[in-house]
C-alpha cells in the first residue's frame, strides 16, 4: 500500500522522512524537496507527476541512491541508504534498483544481450547462469529474438524493451522509471507501460515512475503529484490504494 | 575477462579514429625503434670496447701517425700483455659509394688482441702467408658478395690513384651480433712496400692489450709520460674512451637522438591524450549507466585505461614489428656508413615499456574525469 505519511508508524518497502533537497545556485538556496514524507510496500506500483522543476526527477535519483539528500532519511527493506558512502552505495544500487530512463541509454556498441548482461557482471554468476538470466529477461519483455542485435537495428519500443530487461535481469528489489514512455510514439508507449503492468502484478515487481503523461499514470495504483517540493495530491490509479495526507 | 566485450567494443567505437590512434604509435614507436638503433651504432665501440685494451693516438690528433718504433718502448711498461698497431687505408671498392673501413694491421698480434673477433686457423694461416691477403668482415663479403679466394682491388687516394689489389683469405666474423663484422684487414708489409718513403715505419694507433683493466690508469700515465717532449707526443685513453671521443666528432649525437625522441612521444602523448579525453567525453551517458547501476569508481578507470593501454600495446607492436622488418634494409642501403644496425631485446622490451607509458598517461587524466563524474550531473547534459 502506497500512502503519503506523516504518522512515521509504517514498515513499508521504502520509507522516507523528513526528505529535503535544497542546491544552493549563485549563493541562494532552491529548495527542491522539503519535507517528505513517503511509504511504498513491495508490489506497489506509484506515478510522479508535476511540472518541470517540482523535484520529481531529483526525489527519483534520492530513491535510487544517486544523489543525496540535504537532509532526511531514505531506507529500503531496512538498509538506511541516506549515510552511505560512495561506494556502499553504487553497491546497494548494484543489488537494489533497476533504472530506466527516457532515452533507453543502452550502449550502443553492445548488443542486446551484451547491455542486458551488464549488471551481471558485478556478480558472481557464471557466464552460464548469466547467459540464462539474461535469455529469461529478454523472454519476459518479448525480445528473445533480438538478442544479438544492436541497439540502432531495434526500434525506439524495442530498445525500451531492452532498458527494461537490464533493469530486471539482477532481480532487484525495486524499479525506478524515468519518463519511460517520453520518446515512445502511443502504441510502443501503451505496450511499454502494459510490459510494466505485467511486471507488478505477475512478477510482483515494486515500481517508481516519473511521468509526464496523465494517461501513462492513471494505468499505476497510485499517482503522487508533486508541488514545488511537496507531495501535494494523492489520486488513486487503476487499483484501490489508501493514501494519507501530504505533507 | 568478463568484461573484455565491453573493453573491446568500446575500442572499436569509431574504427578511423582508432587505425589513425594506432597509427600514431606505430610511426613513433618505429622512429623510436630506428633513433635507437642509430644512437646504438654511434655508440658500439664504446659498448663492445674491451674493459682491458687501451687506445694510443699522436696527442695533436688520430689522423696525425706516431712512429712504429714505439711498439717496443709500450711492450716494455710492466702490465702491458701485448700491443697491436692498425693504420687507417680510406679505400673504396669499384666505386665511391662502396665505402667500408679498411685497416693495416700487424698480423703478429691482431687475433690476440681482438679475440671477440674470430677467423679460422686454416683462414689466418693461410692470410699470414699471403703478402697480398686480406680478411674481411662477414658483413661486408655478404654486401659485396665475395668468397674467399676472390680477388679484391680497392682505390685509395691516399697513398696513390692506383687500385690495391688484395687476395681475399678468410672471412671474420664477431663473436657478438654487436661486434663489427665491416672491416678489412690487410698486411703492414705489404702496405709498407707500397706506400712512400714519407709514410713508412708510421702507424696510425696502437692498441695495447693489458694484464689487468685495473691498471688503465697507470698504464695510460706511463705510455704518455714515456713519449712526453718527443715530437710524437701520445695521447692514451681507455679504448671505450676512445670510441666516445670518436662519436663526439660528429656532434652531440646522443643528445640529438634524445631531443627528437622526446618530441615524438610528447606529441604521441598530446594526441592520443586527446582522443581518449573526446572518446570518453563522447559517451558521458554511458559511463553515467554502468555507475548508476552499479560499476565502481576504479572500474571505471581501469575500462578507460584498460583501452588506451591496449591502443597503446598494439600501436607498439605494430610499430616494433615494422622496423624488425625495414632496419636491417634501411641498414643495407645506408652503404656500410654506420656498423650493423640491430633491434636488441632490450630496445624493444623499451620501445614496448614507453608505448605503456604513453598509454597509462593518454588513458589517466580522462579516466580520472569519468571517475569523478557524477550521475546525476552527467543525465543532466546527455
Amino acid at each position: 500500500m502506497v500512502s503519503v505519511n506523516t504518522s512515521g508508524n509504517s514498515t513499508g518497502l521504502i520509507q522516507v522522512r523528513g526528505l529535503d533537497k535544497t542546491y544552493k545556485r549563485g549563493g541562494e538556496a532552491i529548495h527542491v524537496l522539503q519535507g517528505l514524507n513517503l511509504d511504498v510496500d513491495k508490489g506497489d506500483f506509484v506515478a510522479f507527476m508535476g511540472p518541470s522543476g517540482s523535484g520529481k526527477s531529483t526525489l527519483l535519483n534520492l530513491l535510487g541512491g544517486l544523489d543525496v539528500p540535504t537532509s532526511g532519511t531514505i531506507s529500503v527493506a531496512g538498509d538506511e541508504i541516506t549515510h552511505m558512502s560512495s561506494g556502499k552505495l553504487t553497491e546497494w544500487r548494484a543489488r537494489h534498483v533497476g533504472f530506466v530512463f527516457q532515452m533507453y541509454n543502452l550502449v550502443p556498441v553492445l548488443t542486446a544481450f551484451q547491455n542486458v548482461e551488464l549488471p551481471l557482471l558485478l556478480t558472481s554468476l557464471s557466464r552460464s547462469q548469466r547467459r540464462e538470466h539474461v535469455e529469461a529477461a529478454l523472454s519476459i519483455v518479448g525480445l528473445p529474438d533480438r538478442s544479438r542485435h544492436f541497439p540502432r537495428q531495434l526500434s525506439g519500443g524495442q530498445e525500451q524493451r531492452v532498458a527494461i530487461a537490464r533493469a530486471i535481469v539482477s532481480d532487484p528489489t525495486f524499479l525506478l522509471c524515468d519518463e519511460p514512455t517520453g520518446d515512445l510514439d502511443r502504441k510502443s508507449a501503451d505496450e511499454i507501460m502494459a510490459l510494466i503492468e505485467e511486471l507488478v502484478d505477475k512478477h510482483n515487481k515494486t515500481v517508481l515512475m516519473v511521468t509526464h503523461d496523465p494517461l501513462v499514470a492513471a494505468r499505476s495504483h497510485m499517482t503522487l503529484h508533486l508541488e514545488k517540493g511537496a507531495l501535494v495530491e494523492g489520486s488513486k490509479g487503476r487499483q484501490d490504494v489508501s493514501a494519507g495526507g501530504a505533507s | 575477462m568478463k568484461f573484455s566485450a565491453l573493453i573491446f567494443s568500446n575500442l572499436f567505437r569509431k574504427k578511423v579514429r582508432l587505425i589513425l590512434t594506432l597509427g600514431s604509435f606505430a610511426v613513433a614507436l618505429f622512429l623510436f625503434a630506428f633513433l635507437a638503433v642509430v644512437k646504438d651504432a654511434f655508440n658500439r665501440g664504446g659498448t663492445v670496447a674491451s674493459a682491458n685494451r687501451l687506445v694510443t693516438i699522436n696527442r695533436v690528433s688520430i689522423i696525425q701517425p706516431i712512429p712504429l718504433s714505439y711498439r717496443d718502448k709500450i711492450l716494455r711498461i710492466p702490465g702491458v700483455q701485448r700491443v697491436t698497431f692498425d693504420n687507417w687505408f680510406g679505400g673504396v671498392y669499384q666505386e665511391e659509394k662502396n665505402f667500408f673501413p679498411q685497416f693495416v694491421i700487424d698480423p703478429e698480434n691482431q687475433r690476440q688482441v681482438f679475440s671477440e673477433l674470430l677467423v679460422s686457423d686454416d683462414q689466418w694461416n693461410a692470410f699470414l702467408k699471403d703478402r697480398q691477403g686480406a680478411i674481411a668482415g662477414a658483413g661486408t663479403a655478404k654486401r659485396f658478395g665475395w668468397k674467399v679466394g676472390d680477388r679484391i682491388p680497392i682505390k685509395n687516394s691516399i697513398y696513390g690513384s692506383d687500385a690495391w689489389e688484395f687476395n681475399l683469405d678468410g672471412i671474420y666474423h664477431g663473436r657478438t651480433a654487436q661486434d663489427d663484422e665491416t672491416q678489412f684487414w690487410f698486411q703492414w708489409d705489404y702496405f709498407e712496400e707500397r706506400v712512400p718513403d714519407r709514410n713508412k715505419g708510421q702507424v696510425g694507433w696502437y692498441t695495447v692489450k693489458l694484464d689487468s683493466p685495473d691498471d688503465a690508469v697507470r698504464i695510460s700515465k706511463a705510455i704518455d709520460d714515456e713519449f712526453a717532449n718527443s715530437p710524437y707526443e701520445t695521447k692514451t685513453e681507455t679504448e671505450s674512451a676512445f670510441a666516445a671521443g670518436w662519436v663526439k666528432q660528429f656532434g652531440n649525437i646522443e643528445f640529438l637522438i634524445l631531443a627528437i625522441g622526446s618530441v615524438v612521444f610528447f606529441t604521441l602523448l598530446l594526441v592520443t591524450g586527446n582522443t581518449m579525453a573526446i572518446s570518453v567525453r563522447e559517451r558521458t551517458g554511458e559511463l553515467a549507466i554502468l555507475k548508476a547501476i552499479g560499476f565502481k569508481n576504479g572500474s571505471i578507470l581501469l575500462f578507460i585505461l584498460a583501452e588506451s593501454l591496449t591502443i597503446a600495446l598494439i600501436g607498439g607492436l605494430a610499430g616494433l614489428g615494422l622496423a624488425l622488418a625495414a632496419i636491417p634494409v634501411m641498414g643495407a642501403a645506408l652503404n656500410g656508413l654506420l656498423p650493423n644496425l640491430i633491434i636488441s631485446k632490450s630496445m624493444l622490451a623499451t620501445g614496448i615499456g614507453f608505448a605503456l607509458l604513453v598509454g597509462a598517461a593518454s588513458g589517466i587524466l580522462p579516466g580520472i574525469g569519468a571517475m569523478r563524474l557524477r550521475v546525476v550531473e552527467a543525465f543532466r547534459k546527455v
